[in-house]
């Protein structure tokens, strides 16, 4: 990105003037080598979405952000339903709640290290991953819409599960407002037998080490030290949310013009907040987040009984849940005043600072842990909300590392089979029914989430707790 | 934009990638629209497999409508994209007929087949990103990214 169109107001902190359409100014969060390196495109899609009605405040980037669909990825933008604000699909992404779930095992490394081989194999062979996959979990009509209006707590009721959990998982595992009934046969087809499942491309399921701690007393609050085993498990609303994303797209398309919203994109396709269109997205968008909140918590039961196979000693309770792709209703100070935003994270972690009421007591003091996703060789991070993050852009921060290279060049670039190698002689065992699969998804394939997360840090977004490194890798 | 070497097949028509940052574009170009489409989902299941490690054993109808030739187009992918995911299968083999804003289409393929195939991922939807059906001198081209 040029930096001649920015004005830099911090270290970390830039800025893009209302111009045209725009109706408020375009806020990027990053490092200077972190904006030289974002595509032009962020630009445009950051300019794009400061022209929507009813957008507050400004439109943000995050430091991880890329080109994404109409919205950048790493895009946050809050709208007013009183000021004619709008709902997009294209502001929440196909795969509706995809997030970042982690659990703690009270193991150390040693106890992994005994048992490594034969935890990735089971872990492999018992989580469905990969294209055509599907779960044991088949649901009919019923127990379809109770699973989109109950969420995780619906698969805590059936057994997936113990109550405990869902004080850790935004919403406590239930996401209000979800009307199945919003959601087409279609979608829910496609569903029927994905329960369960991890999904491909990006979404995989980790074993992990704690290697750093950066803030001491948090990792402290959140149960975090030093050597600590924890498992990361990143999926999202399989394909009932990518079916949902789709219908809904096209429908907005249809719509904007309808409303007389003029789209200088399609892909910013959207509806108003108060318009039959925007009501039933929400209603199957909230399903879908739905759909996501209970899958991760099937998944985390079979990792559960994995563990308990080959590694009894092991105590998995869970430390969070965070979904990146998801438009909330939330309350937010603005101006001096209180109001109620919807504000689409496309790409990017809510980080609720301490204090805030919607986080369960025991971490209310620390602030919300926000679990960012690196690349299947470097690391992950687990960062806290702070209190100024609600003034920087809604309470929001970064969700991954962010792609560097496209898939293509990266199938060009690595085979699949040498980077299993690799990573093997590291230590990190990769399981995954698709050498090409792991070929596209090649460590140096993703930017330096280490320099995505200090950013994140700098700009008072999230604060940097500790730093994660996998030891096992599950890829679909 | 880095494109992949175009896969030439019968009467100049082809199809290729693009790159698009996390995900990928789809690309069809042949001497008629229709050809360009089927050109297009070719692309779509080189996304996941070598098409043609895919065995035409079954048929599957698809039919779709939208309001313009790009919306068209983006109904054509994400039908077969629901296909795909709903039946399990790939698909190495296409047929379309426009008709207006109207296509009637078939896909021919089995189903998955990890050991064979090799899925590297799953396409989660057709985007508007780059979204063009358009004659370019003596030819079409039709493409949009795909969400993976």
């Amino acid at each position: 990105m040029d930096l001649n169109l920015l004005r830099q107001r911090s270290p970390t902190r830039w800025e893009i003037t209302p111009k045209g359409a725009m109706r408020v100014p375009a806020i990027i969060y990053a490092s200077e080598p972190l904006v030289r390196d974002m595509d032009h495109k962020v630009y445009e899609q950051a300019v794009n979405v400061a022209a929507l009605p009813g957008i507050v405040t400004a439109s943000y980037a995050m430091p991880d952000a890329h080109w994404g669909y109409g919205f950048p990825i790493g895009g946050v933008a809050a709208f007013d339903p009183d000021a004619g604000g709008v709902v997009s699909a294209g502001g929440v992404g196909f795969d509706i709640s995809c997030g970042v779930r982690c659990l703690h095992t009270g193991l150390r490394r040693a106890d992994v290290l005994a048992v490594q081989k034969e935890l990735a194999q089971a872990l492999y062979t018992r989580i469905p991953a990969g294209v055509g996959s599907t779960g044991s979990i088949h649901l009919n009509d019923r127990e379809m819409d109770a699973m989109l209006a109950g969420g995780a707590q619906w698969a805590v009721a059936r057994g997936w599960g113990l109550a405990e959990d869902l004080e850790r998982v935004e919403e406590h595992g239930q996401m209000s407002g979800a009307q199945p009934d919003r959601v087409s046969k279609q979608a829910k087809k496609r569903q029927r037998d994905e329960m369960g499942t991890l999904g491909s491309g990006n979404h995989y399921l980790e074993v992990q080490e704690v290697t750093a701690v950066f803030d001491g007393d948090i990792a402290s609050r959140f149960g975090l030290a030093q050597g600590d085993i924890v498992i990361m498990i990143h999926c999202g609303s399989r394909g009932l949310g990518h079916q949902i994303g789709t219908e809904f797209l096209k429908r907005m398309a249809i719509a904007a013009a309808q409303h007389g919203i003029a789209l200088a994109d399609r892909e910013l396709a959207c509806a108003p907040i108060r318009s039959a269109v925007g009501q039933d997205y929400l209603g199957a968008m909230r399903a879908a987040i739905n759909c996501a909140l209970a899958n991760r918590q099937i998944l985390t039961d079979l990792v559960r009984k994995v563990f308990r196979d080959v590694v009894p000693q092991a105590q998995l309770p869970l430390l969070y849940d965070v979904s990146h792709n998801t438009c909330k209703v939330e309350t937010h100070r603005v101006d001096g005043g209180t109001r109620e935003l919807y504000v689409h994270r496309k790409g990017a972690t809510r980080a609720f600072g301490p204090g805030h009421p919607d986080l369960p007591e025991a971490l209310r003091d620390a602030g919300q842990p926000v679990l960012i996703g690196g690349s299947m060789g470097t690391g992950s991070y687990v960062l806290a909300g702070t209190r100024e993050s609600e003034a920087r852009a809604f309470s929001s921060a970064c969700h991954g590392a962010g792609r560097a290279m496209s898939r293509h060049q990266a199938l060009r670039t690595w085979q699949g089979r040498k980077v299993v190698d690799d990573l093997a002689a590291r230590g990190i065992l990769i399981k995954s029914p698709s050498m090409r699969g792991i070929a596209e998804e090649a460590p140096e394939a993703y930017k330096d989430v280490s320099a995505v997360v200090d950013a994140a840090d700098a700009a008072g977004l999230a604060r940097k707790v500790a730093r994660l490194e996998p030891l096992v890798c599950i890829k679909g | 934009m880095p494109v992949q070497e175009p896969h030439v097949t019968a009467g100049a028509a082809s199809w290729e990638h693009y790159a698009h940052g996390a995900d990928i574009g789809v690309r069809g170009y042949a001497s008629c629209k229709a050809d360009a489409f089927v050109q297009a989902a070719l692309a779509l299941t080189a996304v996941i497999t070598d098409p043609a490690e895919v065995v035409a054993r079954e048929s599957v109808a698809i039919e779709c409508e939208a309001p313009d030739d790009e919306l068209l187009f983006a109904e054509w992918l994400n039908a077969l994209v629901y296909e795909m995911a709903t039946r399990r299968m790939l698909f190495g083999r296409f047929a379309v007929r426009l008709d207006g804003r109207r296509l009637s289409g078939e896909a021919w393929g089995e189903p998955v087949d990890a050991a064979r195939h090799h899925p590297a991922v799953e396409v989660k939807g057709a985007t508007y990103t780059t979204l063009r059906v358009a004659r370019e001198g003596e030819r079409w081209v039709a493409q949009t990214v795909v969400d993976v």
